[in-house]
């Protein structure tokens, strides 16, 4: 953690296939986001897009790193993985459209509703992705 | 008003008061363990749900949600944490594990563990007055 008087940043490693781990970094997250007393109702929305994209790298990607920067304006959560990127991201993102294995679905995930609902929860969302390289989401709260 | 005194109530409808029900009486409908949040009895739910799939279980916005599940893993747990739900039912003999329970601890969630199949769990709190979200 570090912070001057304007925002505090936060990062979190996350590992490819590890299950028993997907979402921990995102209830560091919200721990935090309660510390800070944001309003319940953003801190919701903020954590549940946080975990589904959580979810998404531990699910697709080899590693990632969520760098998360806290503002006196915004919340902003980035995560970058290294795997086997989004090809066609028009598709990734309707709901239904998804490549998870039966071990993702086993988790109670991977029936396409990850990054529609991350979409729905944030207030902005940029993804941007390579093929065999890796895939990047910045998703950003505001608080008015 | 309340259910005369030791027998069992035959519906469940007894046990809801303007539309919410205490864990206790979650538990007593459903023959349930109560297997963490033994400190928070008097809880209420106003609403419930149903799912295996977590996904769904995130695009919830109510409070006070009861979940049904069959899916016994740390996502249950997880996604719990995240939907701000505090109680879960594991239906069908399904056992959280040592490390869900720990989890579940940690974040001050109720479990309650029910041999009934998620559509009997289901049927008894529809009929004692339980609302569903949709």
């Amino acid at each position: 953690m570090s912070h001057d008087s304007h925002t505090m940043h936060f990062e979190y490693n996350v590992e490819g296939g590890n299950f028993t781990r997907a979402g921990y970094a995102s209830s560091e997250i919200k721990k935090i986001l309660k510390q800070l007393n944001v309003d319940m109702g953003i801190i919701k929305r903020t954590v549940v897009a946080c975990y589904e994209a959580e979810v998404n790298v531990v699910a697709h990607a080899f590693s990632g790193t969520i760098y998360v920067d806290v503002s006196t304006e915004s919340i902003t959560i980035r995560l970058v993985d290294e795997g086997p990127g989004i090809p066609d991201i028009d598709l990734a993102m309707q709901e239904g459209y998804s490549t998870a294995s039966s071990k993702v679905r086993e988790m109670g995930f991977g029936a396409g509703m990850g990054l529609p609902n991350i979409k729905k929860n944030a207030d902005k969302l940029e993804i941007s992705s390579e093929v065999n390289k890796g895939t990047t989401l910045e998703i950003t709260m505001f608080f008015n | 008003m309340l259910a005369s005194a030791g027998r069992a109530p035959e519906t469940g409808r007894d046990l809801i008061r303007k539309n919410r029900m205490k864990v206790a009486d979650i538990v007593k409908l459903l023959d349930g363990k109560l297997i963490c949040g033994m400190d928070r009895l008097d809880y209420t739910i106003e609403v419930a749900f149903a799912s295996d799939l977590m996904s769904d279980v995130l695009t919830l916005k109510n409070d006070h949600v009861l979940l049904i599940t069959g899916l016994n893993n740390m996502q249950t747990i997880r996604t719990a944490e995240m939907s701000d739900i505090h109680c879960v039912i594991l239906a069908r003999n399904k056992k959280a594990s040592v490390e869900m329970l720990e989890l579940a601890r940690d974040n001050e969630l109720i479990i309650i563990e029910c041999r009934y199949s998620v559509f009997k769990t289901c049927g008894l709190l529809f009929e004692a007055g339980v609302k569903p979200i949709f």
